[in-house]
């Protein structure tokens, strides 16, 4: 492999790192457990049509969306002149696993390599893929992502209930804005109060609890999907405001869901194929405990009583094996049918499906399976929607509203 | 007169519509109009026409229609989704109606009301639509009502793509040049409509009873009702073409805000659509020209490239003859011997190349001075073969070549030449004074010239006069890069958002150049493409496209003013450097005036393919047939001996179940022949036959393979090569099979020389989406069990669970012995026979050629029959998995993580070791993991000095393209 940038022990201090647009509430947490270490990082907010621009420019042609918005915010950003280029790293997901997306950081090396070959691209992944690098996630690094991701659905799916039936327009936001700036404090401060899962969390719903909302009856409508299409307003065109200004409630299950999948995964192929060992071994331990504090973050959902609790993670499995089996791990594989099954379950009929133009997983997985759940569920109302450089908006919104009138009906 | 009226508005991409209707559900007035893209004005005139009409009624008032959205928005008028407006006038209307299909001009629709109502509309990407049937007439140069009249006198059937608009029209240019009956392209155009309907839209949902059609284009086309009608094999009784069609949308519009108490007049309505304000949510760029005077130097530097004339009726001596029969145009011209232009000649061929060309001779032969000899003639383009045979042309040759003697001519130091035509972008980049790459427009990627001017007739405009006023524009439209389908949906958002017509222009040609040159040519930056570049084409022609192009590279170009006749200008240089005879072959004056021909379809019976063939007789025993892929049904009966592994190894596939089956079996095991199965099938068959099981395998895959599975097909984005496995499917349930085995498999084989052995998501789960799209499928005929084919352990417990019920439990390692061992026996058979064909390639001077691509490659409905191409040009093919195993993998930039594509990489780096080896890599389209692949391959390729050919794929079986870049290859490889 040709020598590309490599992240070094002293890059930590003197380079800021830049962060794409995905989950905008879970990553901005994220950043300040980074900052805590030391770390400089920024989340990019860039999101004009150079952006794609850009990503046209220096991605395949047949390389799907999300490579292309994720590359070419990083592209435009570098060339916007508000970054020193010799003090600036990048950094993007790796999942690892059969899909394409897994490919991404390498198709970002190829695009800097050109005009940028100083600077270095970071893999967050959990997979143990890129050794090399000064960036290290270390055991507590860790648990203090795994709350964050906590405590950053929490945020979305409350955010998402009260700024869709609030009285007092932008009260919601306010709400959300205090805490994040409250558990930010608390992660680069370094104090462990973030482990005080049931008060902090009890705290935020009770906070969220006394917007006062309108009783007005709204559609409900659970986005699924492709998980960066799924999540960031970039890349779908800003669906859960588009939602919201249609009066419908927007449902996006939590991103935990996805984090459960990719572990359930591990050991779960472990068992179909036969090949146990400590890593799948490892995993499922580590699965166990991510559950219980699942399971005990629903029951505090539950008792407050305000907010729809998240998707029990072993119901969502045994869902998915009405629909399709569990080795199904590539892209976002069998958790989608199952999303939609259980969304369909607490009485959210009305799915968006949303996906990259010609996602590999996603014929299989959501087009594929669609017909499957519609026939066990008569009422469940599903559209796929596609996203791509080209696709226009008028395009997607006239087919969610085509949905939104089935759902009137 | 205070009746209770209400109002509907359906406002399409192409028409407005409005109705008023009554408290009792009556129409009592109606008017369909096209809007030419001026929705508010359309709108606000038929308004007028309300008021003067009532002028003292209130109305309910809605709008609806794919380009209402915005426009109800803006003047809060209420807004109904069409398919719901649709729905509700069918309740009223039809209540006893099963099923809508509704054609609008970029939507198709279905509603099915009884069984579980459901509304659906096309996705994305989709063909099939009154837009494109305009695209389709527009290209035979008639129009949809010519079309419709056309259709109606048709024989037979052509199979065209319908998917997708460009991927039809690559399917109906070559029966076009080859001189299909247009009356047989029109009824398909037709038929690929309802098919993509069918299947596209209704996946899998028959669509049965009393069925309900509607929209213009199903209003006004008989030929097209006719089609709908004979597919679904419905009677007169439940075949509805309602009267009042055209507005029926509008109609339910109108039912839908009678249910509102806001009652306006219609001057207030007018009020509220020209208070209507457009967003500004539009993206502009900078001007082409900031002032007069540079565009009149911009003029003045393209002056030079000017070419010399001569007069016909004067000159004397030799002259030379060049034509480009283009896939649209044709393009003819005469030089003298040092160049000067006698004669020249581009319009549309209107789908008949060989009669326009045939009358510009004729007329070259009644102007030309008696003292003129041609003395030598050429001819290149898609048309070539049947204009060299029928018009006794001296010479053929390949585009690109005559592109590059043009281009050379004005300049000859070129390294790199783009072409911009009416369907295609050709680039070469020019190295040691020959093509070293080539590369061509897509699917995706196919934004040329024709679209330009479809959006000037679209819009009421003349061509030139369209493209002149893009020159001045003051804020062009970013307007994006992808599909032309895309594209008009951004036009008709930017319309909506009150971009000026000139802007509109503007934005279409730089659309077209930033297409060009990031997704066709695929360049960082300017300086990728060359320092010295020649364009050409009709497209840039027009000022605002070369301009554009200037600008987005940032460097001046050499435009000829010939630019659209350089493959003809080429052919002419050509035909002058190869003269030798005293004069050229080219059809006498006499001839020409007896000139005639007759053309009929037939279907080749030379061997299994059954090329569709079009045989034109030009009288005197003179005939020309094409459709053929190999020589077979060429009617010349030379026999093909170079060695072709493709052949080898589909035949051993396809006889491997011949091979031997139990005499006593214990039951019938189906194995659809598709995907992963092209490869493993030596390996399931020995390990069924081993435990006892009879193995059937479906029938070998056709286009009618295809058809057989279409309607269980739930993503139409998806491979072809997946889209097949559906009729396999149905196929061996035909056959009565007990079961049907098909495997998930995450993992491949694992033959240790990447980083991990994925399938791809496709082939790893497609049983999962077989499953539950075909309804025929359940899990006791349909066993498809995860396993790891590398984990002995794995494949016995999944086995001995899976065939519980047979009590074969002891057998299953003993014959999994023997799979492992037919499988090894398989592949040491590709491998030595892959060692003989180089060694008899090498025997006889052959080049030899790796095709690359997947195990499923080799079947002949998926590669076309490529491989016979390459052979029938001389060459030997071998497949990757051949050689994979002679090279270790290089440095690759890419996670190589999938079996299948990192037999790419070692098959390209062996590649690189063998001088008389070129590789040329098959791609479906729709795979994304080859969006990855295509570049690494390329990259170990070329950093070797080898060249690098990539043959895009799918259900279209026109090979046109592929010949232009397997000819071109030959050339480069010549040099």
């Amino acid at each position: 492999m040709p020598e590309y940038a490599k992240f070094t022990e002293d890059m930590i201090k003197t380079h800021t790192i830049l962060v794409p647009d995905m989950l905008p509430i879970h990553f901005r947490l994220i950043i300040s457990i980074f900052e805590a270490e030391g770390y400089k990082m920024e989340l990019l907010q860039n999101c004009s049509r150079s952006v794609v621009d850009e990503g046209l420019k220096n991605v395949h042609n047949d390389a799907c969306y999300p490579a292309l918005l994720v590359i070419g915010q990083f592209m435009d950003a570098l060339k916007s002149g508000k970054y020193d280029l010799n003090k600036t790293a990048l950094m993007i997901t790796q999942t690892g696993g059969g899909c394409r997306a897994s490919n991404y950081i390498h198709l970002l090396r190829k695009a800097i390599d050109k005009n940028y070959p100083q600077i270095p691209v970071i893999s967050l992944n959990f997979s143990g893929l890129e050794k090399d690098s000064a960036f290290k996630i270390t055991p507590v690094m860790f648990l203090k992502m795994f709350y964050a991701v906590l405590y950053g659905d929490l945020l979305m799916t409350c955010y998402n209930k009260c700024r869709t039936y609030e009285i007092n327009k932008g009260q919601s936001e306010k709400v959300l804005k205090k805490w994040q700036k409250r558990l930010g404090n608390i992660y680069r401060k370094k104090s462990n109060f973030y482990l005080k899962l049931s008060r902090i969390s009890n705290d935020i719903l009770n906070d969220f609890a006394e917007i006062p909302l309108s009783s007005e009856k709204k559609i409900r409508v659970g986005i699924v999907g492709e998980i960066y299409v799924k999540y960031s307003p970039l890349a779908n065109n800003h669906l859960e405001d588009f939602l919201i200004s249609e009066g419908c409630e927007p449902v996006v299950p939590s991103l935990l869901e996805f984090v459960m999948y990719c572990a359930a995964g591990t050991f779960n192929d472990a068992k179909i194929y036969d090949n146990s060992n400590t890593q799948s071994r490892i995993y499922r331990l580590g699965y166990e405990i991510i559950y219980r504090q699942q399971k005990k973050l629903i029951s505090i959902m539950k008792k407050q009583g305000s907010f729809e609790p998240f998707h029990d993670f072993e119901h969502l499995r045994k869902l998915a094996d009405k629909y399709i089996n569990q080795g199904v791990v590539m892209g976002e594989g069998w958790l989608i049918p199952a999303e939609m099954a259980a969304l369909v379950q607490s009485g959210v009929d009305n799915i968006i499906c949303t996906q990259p133009f010609g996602c590999l997983p996603n014929h299989i997985v959501a087009k594929g399976m669609s017909r499957a759940i519609k026939q066990d569920n008569p009422d469940a109302n599903i559209v796929a929607i596609d996203y791509d450089p080209g696709a226009t908006r008028v395009n997607q919104e006239n087919r969610i509203k085509l949905m939104l009138a089935n759902a009137r009906r | 007169m205070n009746k209770k009226l209400s109002l509907g508005i359906d406002v399409g991409s192409t028409t407005v519509k409005t109705v008023i209707s009554d408290s009792d559900g009556n129409i009592i007035y109606s008017k369909y109009q096209r809007h030419l893209s001026k929705v508010k004005e359309t709108v606000t005139d038929q308004l007028k026409i309300i008021q003067a009409d009532y002028p003292d009624d209130t109305f309910t008032v809605c709008i609806t229609g794919s380009a209402g959205l915005g426009l109800a928005n803006s003047a809060e008028i209420p807004f109904v989704q069409e398919v719901h407006a649709a729905f509700l006038a069918v309740q009223k209307k039809y209540p006893d109606a099963d099923s809508v299909i509704e054609l609008g001009g970029e939507d198709a629709k279905i509603i099915f009301l009884t069984g579980g109502v459901e509304q659906r509309m096309n996705g994305s990407c989709a063909g099939g639509t009154g837009a494109f049937i305009d695209q389709m007439s527009t290209l035979l140069g008639i129009t949809a009502d010519e079309l419709d009249k056309l259709s109606m006198r048709s024989q037979k059937i052509y199979p065209i793509a319908s998917r997708c608009g460009v991927f039809a029209k690559s399917d109906i240019q070559p029966l076009l040049n080859q001189g299909a009956r247009r009356e047989d392209v029109a009824a398909s155009i037709f038929q690929a409509v309802v098919d993509q309907t069918v299947s596209g839209l209704a996946q899998g949902r028959s669509i049965e009873g009393k069925v309900l059609f509607l929209g213009g284009p199903l209003f006004f086309l008989k030929g097209l009702k006719n089609a709908f009608v004979r597919t679904l094999g419905l009677d007169e009784e439940n075949a509805v073409f309602p009267e009042e069609a055209p507005v029926f949308v509008a109609y339910g519009c109108s039912l839908y805000s009678s249910t509102s108490d806001d009652y306006f007049k219609a001057d207030e309505i007018i009020n509220k659509i020209s208070r209507a304000k457009a967003s500004d949510g539009i993206v502009t760029g900078k001007p082409l020209f900031a002032s007069q005077v540079e565009y009149d130097d911009f003029i003045d530097r393209h002056k030079k490239y000017d070419l010399a004339y001569a007069d016909i009726r004067k000159y004397k001596g030799n002259a030379y003859l060049g034509i480009d029969a283009g896939s649209t145009t044709t393009k003819l011209v005469l030089i003298t011997d040092d160049g000067k232009i006698l004669y020249h000649h581009y319009s549309s061929n209107m789908g008949q190349p060989l009669d326009k060309i045939a009358d510009q001779i004729k007329r070259i032969y009644q102007e030309m001075n008696p003292d003129i000899t041609i003395k030598g003639s050429a001819v290149t383009g898609y048309g070539e073969d049947l204009i060299k045979s029928g018009l006794s042309i001296d010479c053929g040759i390949v585009e690109t070549v005559a592109h590059f003697k043009a281009a050379s001519y004005f300049c000859p130091n070129v390294d790199f030449i783009i072409d911009i035509g009416g369907q295609d972008i050709k680039c070469f980049r020019i190295k040691n004074k020959s093509i070293d790459s080539i590369m061509l427009n897509e699917a995706c990627s196919s934004g040329c010239g024709s679209f330009i001017q479809t959006f000037a007739m679209a819009l009421g405009y003349d061509i030139s006069e369209f493209s002149q006023m893009g020159l001045f524009a003051q804020h062009p439209v970013d307007l994006g890069s992808r599909c032309t389908v895309f594209m008009n949906s951004s036009v008709k958002q930017a319309q909506k958002d009150g971009a000026t017509v000139e802007d509109i222009s503007a934005g279409l040609s730089m659309s077209i150049i930033k297409n060009a040159i990031y997704k066709v040519i695929r360049a960082n930056s300017p300086d990728e493409l060359g320092r010295n570049i020649v364009v050409q084409g009709g497209t840039f022609l027009n000022d605002a496209v070369l301009r554009s192009f200037e600008k987005e590279i940032g460097r001046n170009v050499i435009r000829p003013a010939i630019s659209g006749l350089m493959g003809a200008f080429g052919c002419a240089l050509y035909a002058k450097e190869k003269a030798t005879a005293e004069k050229s072959s080219l059809i006498s004056e006499d001839d020409l005036n007896s000139f005639a021909y007759t053309s009929r379809s037939a279907q080749c019976k030379g061997c299994t393919a059954h090329c569709q063939l079009n045989i034109i007789n030009f009288g005197k025993g003179r005939r020309f047939i094409s459709g053929n892929r190999c020589e077979k049904g060429g009617g010349t009966a030379s026999r093909n001996t170079v060695p072709n592994l493709y052949e080898y190894k589909y035949t051993s596939i396809i006889n491997t179940v011949k091979k031997h089956q139990p005499k006593r079996p214990v039951g019938t095991v189906g194995l659809p022949l598709a995907l992963g199965f092209y490869e493993q099938l030596p390996f399931w068959h020995m390990l069924f036959t081993e435990l006892g099981f009879r193995t059937v395998v479906s029938d070998e895959s056709s286009r009618g393979m295809y058809y057989l599975g279409q309607h269980t097909i739930p993503s139409d984005t998806v491979c072809y090569p997946a889209k097949l496995t559906h009729g396999h499917i149905e196929n061996l349930l035909d056959k009565g099979v007990d079961f049907i085995f098909y495997p998930c498999m995450s993992y491949n084989i694992d033959e240790g020389q990447s980083d991990n052995h994925f399938n791809c998501p496709v082939v790893a789960y497609y049983p999962e989406l077989l499953l539950v799209n075909n309804p025929r499928l359940n899990e006791s005929n349909f066993i498809h069990p995860y396993l790891d084919i590398n984990v002995k352990k794995n494949v016995i417990r999944v086995l001995k669970n899976s065939l519980k019920g047979y009590n074969l439990r002891c057998k299953i390692p003993d014959a999994l012995e023997k799979a492992y061992k037919a499988m090894e026996y398989y592949n040491g058979e590709i491998a030595s026979q892959a060692e003989s064909i180089i060694r008899q390639a090498r025997a006889e001077k052959k080049k030899i050629i790796v095709l690359a691509g997947r195990p499923y490659h080799i079947d002949k409905e998926i590669n076309h029959g490529i491989h016979k191409l390459i052979t029938a040009l001389g060459m030997a093919v071998i497949t990757e998995d051949s050689v994979s195993a002679l090279a270790r993998t290089p440095k690759l930039n890419v996670l190589n993580q999938w079996t299948y594509h990192s037999r790419l990489y070692r098959a390209a780096q062996y590649v690189t070791t063998q001088s008389d080896m070129q590789m040329i890599q098959l791609v479906s389209f729709g795979c994304g993991i080859d969006s990855v692949t295509g570049d690494e391959v390329r990259n170990i390729l070329e950093s070797h000095g080898k060249l690098y050919t990539q043959l895009k794929i799918d259900e279209i079986n026109n090979l046109g393209a592929a010949r232009i870049r397997l000819r071109s290859l030959v050339a480069a490889m010549e040099k």
